[in-house]
Order: C-alpha cells, then sequence, then structure tokens
C-alpha cells in the first residue's frame, strides 16, 4: 500500500516537472522571436540613427553615400499613400457597405465573397504585375505614381473591405430597426446612423491599410518606381520611388556605406509606420470604450 | 456616446406627408446608391479576373515560343545565357521550397508552442499584452526583414555555419519563418479556443493532467484549424519576395542545401523587373510564366485552408 501511493507520488511529480518544463518552453517560444525583433530592430536603430540628419532628409540620392538623401523617396511614398488612401477608402467601405446593409446572403455577395478571401491571399508581388500589365501598360498610364498608387489600392482593398465589415457589424442592430421604424430609407439610415457609429473602426482599418501599402516594395518594383530620381513627384504622371525602394536600392550596393544609408531609411519608415500605428491603436481604444 | 445620441436626434424624420414624386425620386436615389455600392463589391471579382487575364495574356505569348514541355521537362533555369538558354522552372520552384521549407521549420514549432501557450497557460492579461506584440511581427515591412537577414543575421549565422554563403537560402528562410509566425499562432490559436471545455473536462475527469490533455485530446481536436494556418503561411512564404531577393541570392539551382545561395520565384520576378531587360523580350515575358506558376501554387494552399477552415466551423457548429 504505501509503496503503491509512493510510485503514485513520484509519478505525479515527474509529471508536475514536465508540465512546468513545457511552460517554460512555450515562454520562450513567445518571447524568443520577440527578443530577437527587438535586439536586430535596437540594432538597426543604433547603426541609422547616426547617419540621419536634415541633409539626409531633404537631400536626393546620389552616387556618394554621404551625400544622398532620401527627400524624392519621402515625398514619393506620401503621395502613394494619400493617394492609395482616397482611391480604396470609399471603394472598400462602399463595398463593405453593400456586403453587410444590403446585400446580405444575395446570391452576388457570396461570390464577392469568395473573392475577396482569394485576393487576400494573394502574394503582392502578382499585384505587381496586375498593375504592369493594366495600368502601365494597358491603360498606358507608364511608370508614373498614379499607376503606383492604383495597383497598391487594389492591394489593400480587402484589408479595407475586412475591418470596414467588421466595424459594421459592431453597429446593434436595434439601431438599425430604430431607424427604418422612423421612416428612413435604407440609404439614410446608412449614411446617418451606422456610418457614423463605424467610423472610428473603419478610420482604424484605413490606418493599417496605409500602413500597409507604405511598406510594400515588391509590387512597385514591378510597376517601374526607380531609386535615382533626384526630385519630388510634382503630379500624378510623374515618376516616383519610394521609402522601401530607396532602401532596396540601398541595401543591393556593394559599399558599406550605402547599407548605412539603408538603415537610416529604414529608421525613418519605421518611425513613420509607428506613428501611423499608435494612431490606429489610439482609435481603436477610443472605439472600444464605447457602449451602446 | 455624446455624439451618437446627437446623430440620431439630428436625423430627420420623414413624416408621411411627403408627395408621391418626392418618394419615387427618393427610390430612384436609393436605387442608384444600391447600384453604385454594388458596383463597389463587384470590383473584387473584377480584379480577381483581371490578374488571371494579364497573367495568362502575356504569359501565353511566352508559351507561344516555349512550349510546355520544356518549361516543365527542363532542369535548368538560364533565361538570360545568351548561348544555351533554358527555361526550365524547377530550379526556381525548388528554391522556393527551401527558404519556404526553413522558414516552416522555424515557424510551426514557435507558433504552436505560442498558440498553446496563449490559450490554454497565459493569464488574460498576459494574453492580451502578447497577441498584439505578436502581431507586430508580421507588421514589420519586408524590405526591412531583408535586410536584417543579410546584413546582420548572414553575419552571425556564419560563426556557426562555417560554409555559409554571402547568399544563401538559410538566413532568409529563419528570417521569413520569425515573419510568420504570428500568422500560425493567431490562427491555430483561434482553432485551439474553440475547441469545447467539455472535452478538456471529459479528459481531466478520466484522470489525465493538463499536459497529456494538450497533446492527446486539445491538439488532434483543433487540428483541422492548424492544418489551415500551416497552408496558408505556406502559401505566404512561396508568394514572399524582398526577403529572399535581397538574401538568398540570384542562382537557380536544383540544390537543395540551404548553405548555398539560391532564387525562387518572387525573387526572379523581382530581378528581372528591376534590371533594364527590354520590354517585349523573350526574357521579360518570362516573369508572367514565372507569375502563372506562382499564382497557381499560392491559390492552390489558400483554397486548401479555405476547405480546412470550413471544416473546422462545421465540426465547432456540431
Amino acid at each position: 500500500m504505501g509503496r503503491l501511493v509512493r510510485q503514485d507520488l513520484t509519478a505525479r511529480r515527474t509529471e508536475i516537472t514536465a508540465e512546468k518544463a513545457f511552460v517554460w518552453v512555450c515562454r520562450a517560444a513567445v518571447f524568443a522571436p520577440l527578443t530577437i525583433l527587438a535586439v536586430l530592430m535596437l540594432r538597426v536603430l543604433v547603426q541609422g540613427l547616426a547617419r540621419i540628419d536634415w541633409d539626409f532628409i531633404v537631400n536626393a540620392p546620389s552616387r556618394m553615400a554621404s551625400s544622398a538623401g532620401i527627400w524624392p523617396a519621402l515625398w514619393g511614398s506620401v503621395w502613394l499613400i494619400v493617394l492609395t488612401g482616397l482611391i480604396a477608402l470609399p471603394l472598400g467601405v462602399g463595398a463593405a457597405v453593400y456586403l453587410e446593409e444590403y446585400g446580405r446572403r444575395s446570391k452576388l455577395a457570396t461570390v464577392v465573397e469568395i473573392a475577396i478571401a482569394n485576393l487576400a491571399g494573394v502574394p503582392s508581388i502578382i499585384y505587381g504585375m496586375l498593375g504592369l500589365g493594366l495600368f502601365v501598360r494597358w491603360m498606358a498610364l507608364g511608370e508614373t505614381v498614379l499607376a503606383g498608387a492604383l495597383t497598391l489600392a487594389l492591394l489593400v482593398l480587402p484589408v479595407v473591405i475586412m475591418s470596414t465589415r467588421e466595424a459594421l457589424r459592431t453597429v446593434k442592430d436595434s439601431l438599425r430597426e430604430a431607424a427604418l421604424g422612423l421612416g428612413a430609407t435604407r440609404w439614410q439610415m446608412v449614411r446617418r446612423v451606422v456610418l457614423p457609429m463605424a467610423v472610428p473602426g473603419i478610420l482604424t482599418g484605413a490606418i493599417l491599410a496605409i500602413s500597409r501599402a507604405m511598406g510594400e516594395t515588391a509590387p512597385l518594383v514591378l510597376v517601374g518606381a526607380v531609386a535615382f530620381i533626384s526630385y519630388a513627384p510634382d503630379g500624378l504622371d510623374s515618376d516616383f520611388t519610394a521609402l522601401p525602394i530607396q532602401v532596396f536600392n540601398w541595401t543591393s550596393m556593394p559599399q558599406r556605406d550605402f547599407l548605412i544609408n539603408a538603415a537610416a531609411g529604414i529608421v525613418v519608415l519605421m518611425v513613420t509606420l509607428l506613428l501611423l500605428n499608435s494612431v490606429a491603436i489610439y482609435l481603436r481604444n477610443r472605439y472600444q470604450k464605447r457602449t451602446y | 456616446m455624446a455624439t451618437t445620441a446627437a446623430s440620431l436626434e439630428g436625423t430627420p424624420v420623414r413624416s408621411g406627408s411627403t408627395g408621391w414624386w418626392q418618394r419615387t425620386s427618393a427610390s430612384l436615389g436609393e436605387r442608384l446608391i444600391e447600384l453604385g455600392l454594388a458596383g463597389c463589391s463587384v470590383l473584387s471579382i473584377f480584379v480577381t479576373i483581371a490578374i488571371v487575364v494579364v497573367l495568362l495574356y502575356e504569359g501565353v505569348e511566352f508559351f507561344r515560343e516555349v512550349p510546355l514541355r520544356d518549361f516543365f521537362g527542363d532542369t535548368l533555369w538560364t533565361p538570360l545565357f545568351p548561348d544555351s538558354r533554358h527555361f526550365g522552372i524547377w530550379p526556381l520552384v525548388c528554391g522556393t521550397l527551401l527558404t519556404s521549407g526553413v522558414a516552416m521549420a522555424v515557424a510551426l514549432p514557435f507558433g504552436l508552442l505560442a498558440a498553446i501557450y496563449l490559450s490554454e497557460y497565459a493569464a488574460p492579461k498576459t494574453r492580451r499584452m502578447l497577441k498584439p506584440a505578436l502581431e507586430l511581427l508580421a507588421g514589420v515591412p519586408t524590405i526591412v526583414y531583408g535586410y536584417f537577414a543579410l546584413t546582420i543575421v548572414t553575419p552571425i549565422l556564419k560563426l556557426f555555419v562555417p560554409d555559409l554563403a554571402g547568399f544563401n537560402a538559410l538566413s532568409p528562410g529563419i528570417v521569413m519563418g520569425i515573419m510568420i509566425i504570428p500568422m500560425i499562432s493567431s490562427l491555430s490559436e483561434d482553432a485551439i479556443y474553440a475547441v469545447p471545455d467539455s472535452l478538456r473536462e471529459a479528459a481531466f475527469g478520466l484522470g489525465a493532467s493538463k499536459l497529456p490533455t494538450i497533446f492527446r485530446v486539445i491538439v488532434p481536436s483543433a487540428w483541422s484549424g492548424i492544418a489551415a494556418a500551416m497552408t496558408l503561411a505556406v502559401s505566404r512564404a512561396i508568394g514572399e519576395t524582398m526577403i529572399v531577393a535581397i538574401a538568398a541570392g540570384q542562382q537557380a539551382t536544383l540544390s537543395i542545401d540551404p548553405r548555398e545561395p539560391t532564387e525562387t520565384m518572387t525573387a526572379y520576378i523581382v530581378n528581372i523587373s528591376k534590371g533594364d531587360t527590354p520590354t517585349g523580350t523573350l526574357e521579360y515575358k518570362t516573369i508572367f510564366a514565372v507569375g502563372i506558376m506562382l499564382f497557381i501554387m499560392t491559390l492552390a494552399m489558400n483554397l486548401v485552408s479555405y476547405r480546412l477552415s470550413r471544416k473546422l466551423r462545421k465540426q465547432a457548429r456540431a
């Protein structure tokens, strides 16, 4: 009897040790990648910060690493994300409103949903080829900032649609019923009741979509963003370059000094993205606090 | 809250006194708006079709000059060698599978363990903090990861793997793996979370402790969701471009040695596009042929994943 109990206790003790060890392994699996990312980021920050000064921001790219800057790339990125937002936001919100408020469970909505799910999984470089074939060649827009923005807009469209639908779903049906019961038409209900309440959620999604567009490189290489452009875009039909493209080109250079430039470019890119995302988080928090 | 009330109060209520003419014009407007909104959503269908059309349009030109037999039968990919041009896709596919394989070898254990930790062990507060932190990994632009792979990870790996080439499949593969961890962890966690508590209780009631419960009951029940996460992650790894374009090199070979330089399908497309290969040449058309292959491979993965997650949803309902 005593022996059995002792055996049982030993077995139980091994079990507990095994479980404790397992939890630590799990913890490590969560924290190791985060630590690696933090260390890598810190290292780039140290490398890049030393290189960043006012001249780096306002200079054009140059064959001399020490006098090269990111001005055209920075403005190219600003043009791109503003245009991308202007194109993708109305289209995406419109599509989401249709799917949630009008065509719920209609045949069209089912097909559209399958298309969106599929588009969300298409690699970004394929969007680049689409932009090259559709906008640059077929519509003859050339390798312009407009062609780039249209390409990125199609790329982020699924993100906008999905986050807007999410936001629309949080609006309670009782509010819709109340609006309709008061005699509002469907559009009046959407325009005056549903959309205003979903705005923070939609904005959060829009910012996420824009940060995605800001960080994309591959599709822009396809539609012809080039690094050696010494001026900021001055119109929709202007040649352009973008921050990630600039970083890519500097990374491809053999000289070490250009790698330092790339690190500095990355710091600027990451700081911009961090700012965009903090706004998104701020909006989301405000949004979650509101209860209806 | 205040704004909501205001907007509700501000909504003018149409009384029944509107004339029939106003009502018809309103409903015509309503119809137009609905049509416009439907148009926005139909755009997604058009984009899907446009992708296929563009790829096929240029791809057909390529296959007119290079028969499918060569594309799938040749084992060399040397479209830029003027004397001996070969258009066998397999070296690029091999490079793609190699880097994706390395990535999955990293992402799968980390992602799965993270998912188990978050759903079974972490306190709600920790979970709320760690989930978005993990999502950060996927939010970093791939160009940044590419820079990491080339300038930091490869030199560090060289300390442990002496034969490592400057450009190799190992370093971008590992970095790509870190990038797709959140994809596996968050989808798997959803699947594990969806396992009904009654199963856990039954296992505990039969005297099982937590560890066997996780590995014999919970993970197997969540398997279709975990598999969906895996296939989606593979699809993502296959389509990932900048990390491999920067750090893996430009040598399309059939070698499966991760220490050697290699070239993926995506990296090939970028390398041709950023160079000055004249438009309209056969070399240029190759990117569309490679694009078709890439599209088919990712689409297949996405479809499998879609099937699996639908199966999971059915199970959850049952």
